[in-house]
């Protein structure tokens, strides 16, 4: 009764009428179609395909075959966890490459920020395979570093660094350092001064200042910034590739061997599934860690 | 570096002697900025002493310099030249924060990241203060601003006049030997800035710490301050208590910028007795008494002199007594209610501004067109120097 009158009297809202009210809906209409068609839908492929059986030449038909994720699980899950294990270095390595650069450019970068950045970003223009196998020219047993070195006499002759560990980490920090740099940088660049002043304002010295103010307010950017390393550095398989040899290899390779080798279709989705759930529970007991008020509430304030 | 100050150093009122050294002094202090190859002077050779306990007011437009003279005592600006002492001590080279002064900003700067608790037990945290002593003062300062039972609110979920108090707060608890606030009502609309005003003079009376209040507000400064320091151009214009800066403007640029003046140009024609005529041509002589106008103007100088609009009175009939006496036509009557604004044209064109109070016989006292007599006594009228 009460909500009739007062429906009649807001004669401002009535013209509107149906069309009025379905324009938010049909405003965000694009963006609920883009999340369908390319989120959406190839999940569920992935995920459908993970559940078939068959071959390439007798078609795939769904079967509901969880013994795919018992195989997947099974054969790979060294590969699995060694992924894991190098996109968490390669993630760590960038925090550590990535922060002081991030913060020397907003806070110290003055008129040429921007050409700092550009800097950071240039490696983008070569294409991404071509930078991973200049690095494994560089770091040939005989190439421009370990030849000198060897030369000089300061490393043994026999001494290597390429199809090692510490190869594919140093690949995968470098090639997505940027995406840890940009990140952080905004938030940085965004914070205002005052606040650090205020910190050394109430006796805290450079240190402290940047341990209980700085660091805390710039989370929200390394947190950022590790999803956008952390996730495309585990699921990498070009710097295991080129730079890690045999003993080295990460899951996107099997990946990779599964679909476009073997064919076998299934497989290779459920293994992709389980990369994806593995990754999704990293990020979300990162983001309890870390506290979900630290990660999206301190821009607001 | 920091061995001339100590971060721990007794409060205000402790040891001997302490009470002769002023809070604050800044001698000649000069900052210069480098601006696209270009030397900016934002201060030029200032000197200022703050009393222990001063409410202390830098007052002036934007670009005055005032924010750059706080950041220079803060310690966030190396003075191009000159000493900056607090309580004597010589903290020129000495960080921010191993200075015993604390500074209320603008925008609060405020941590968001942590609550209003920790925000206020920062500056104490740094220093080692044990728990329950922190604890204790931490519950007291935000009693002090009316802020207890909010300590584990985020700043963020405050309004503006809550984070403002927050901010003082913050910076109160440390009991610093002075506090330094740069524009700290800025942002607040008219009524909470009113408000927060009486309040923060109670506040400074209360815990008796020396105020340096940084603003371009006028009424802000003649409402709160003990003394003020008119700035212009990186130096400082005139320095007094609120009503000698109000009621004596010393130069022409303090009697512009605080409250609206009468203006008139002339030529001093007579010194003697403590009185300075001044002769406007075309609309009489104007004659200044008493106090700091009281000679020192060889005859024939160029000066000009100023007169508050509310110290001049308006009537038809020529007024008598010792008084300054201008004849003109009103061109403007504005009727506010508890006062009248007439607006006065003189003989040489220059116009004269008069607040009248309403009061029962006042009213009506002239219309526009007529003919009428402005008046005010001798010890009204202010010379400038410059």
């Amino acid at each position: 009764m009460a909500a009739t009158t007062a429906a009649e009297a807001a004669p401002g809202r009535r013209p509107a009428g149906r069309r009025g009210r379905l324009a938010p809906y049909l405003l965000v209409l694009p963006g609920w179609l883009w999340l369908a068609v390319f989120f959406v839908a190839p999940i569920a492929s992935v995920v459908s395909m993970s559940l078939m059986t068959g071959s390439l030449t007798a078609g795939f038909t769904f079967t509901f075959e969880t013994a795919n994720y018992t195989r997947a699980l099974g054969l790979y899950w060294e590969q699995i966890l060694r992924s894991l294990a190098y996109g968490g270095l390669a993630t760590l390595l960038c925090i550590a490459l990535g922060y002081p650069v991030a913060y020397w450019i907003a806070f110290h970068g003055g008129a040429y920020k921007s050409t700092y950045l550009l800097l950071v970003l240039l490696p983008f223009f070569v294409s991404f395979v071509l930078r991973t196998v200049s690095w494994g020219f560089i770091l040939a047993d005989n190439g421009i570093v370990l030849g000198t070195l060897k030369d000089l006499g300061v490393l043994p002759g026999d001494a290597g660094v390429l199809n090692s560990a510490p190869a594919v980490v140093f690949g995968l920090a470098y090639n997505f350092l940027p995406f840890m740099v940009l990140p952080i940088y905004a938030v940085l660049e965004r914070m205002d001064h005052r606040v650090v002043e205020a910190a050394h304002d109430l006796y805290a010295g450079r240190l402290q200042a940047f341990a209980r103010v700085v660091l805390p307010m710039s989370l929200p950017g390394v947190f950022a910034g590790v999803i956008m390393t952390f996730i495309p550095t585990s699921a990498d398989y070009v710097n295991a590739t080129i730079l890690g040899g045999t003993h080295n290899t990460m899951v996107g390779k099997v990946i990779e061997t599964q679909y476009l080798v073997n064919n076998a279709y299934p497989l290779a989705a459920a293994i992709t599934v389980v990369l994806m759930a593995v990754l999704l529970a990293g990020i979300f007991a990162y983001a309890r860690a870390l506290g979900t008020e630290q990660v999206m509430e301190v821009q607001a304030g | 570096m920091a061995t001339a100050t100590h971060p721990e150093r007794a409060g205000p009122g402790e040891g001997p002697g302490a009470t002769a050294l002023p809070a604050i002094s800044l001698e000649r202090i000069s900052k210069t900025y480098r601006s696209g190859g270009e030397a900016v002077a934002a201060v030029r050779e200032l000197d200022l002493r703050v009393e222990k306990g001063e409410f202390f007011s830098l007052l002036g437009p934007s670009g005055c310099g005032k924010t750059t003279t706080m950041r220079v005592i803060a310690g966030f600006e190396d003075p191009t030249t000159g000493t900056v002492r607090l309580h004597g001590d010589d903290v020129t080279q000495v960080p921010p924060h191993r200075r015993d002064v604390n500074m209320v900003f603008q925008s609060y700067a405020l941590f968001p990241h942590m609550t209003v608790f920790d925000n206020v037990a920062f500056g104490l945290r740094r220093k080692g203060v044990a728990r329950e002593e922190l604890n204790r003062r931490v519950g007291e300062a935000l009693e002090l601003v009316e802020l207890a039972g909010r300590g584990r609110t985020r700043p963020g979920r405050l309004s503006g006049g809550q984070q403002q108090r927050v901010a003082l707060a913050r910076a109160l608890v440390n009991r610093p030997s002075a506090l330094l606030l740069d524009e700290p009502l800025g942002a607040l609309d008219l009524k909470l800035r009113q408000a927060m005003q009486i309040e923060l003079k109670r506040i400074q009376r209360d815990v008796g710490i020396t105020f340096v209040y940084v603003t371009h507000d006028q009424g802000e400064a003649l409402t709160m301050s003990d003394r003020i320091a008119v700035m212009n151009e990186g130096r400082v214009e005139q320095l007094g208590t609120p009503a000698e800066v109000y009621e004596h403007p010393a130069t022409r640029f303090t009697a512009g910028f605080i409250g609206t003046s009468n203006l008139l140009s002339g030529e001093v024609a007579d010194t003697g007795g403590g009185v300075t005529a001044i002769e406007v041509a075309g609309a009489g002589r104007v004659l200044a008494a008493g106090g700091a106008q009281a000679g020192g103007f060889p005859a024939g100088v160029r000066v000009d002199v100023t007169v508050r609009p509310e110290k001049v009175a308006i009537a038809r009939a020529e007024p008598r007594g010792d008084l300054v006496r201008l004849r003109g036509t009103v061109t403007e009557v504005v009727y506010l209610g508890s006062a009248t604004h007439y607006t006065v044209k003189l003989g040489n064109g220059a116009e004269i501004v008069v607040f009248q109070q309403n009061s029962s016989d006042a009213v009506g006292a002239a219309e526009r067109g007529d003919t009428v007599w402005v008046s005010w006594r001798p010890e009204h009228s202010s010379v400038l120097t410059n």
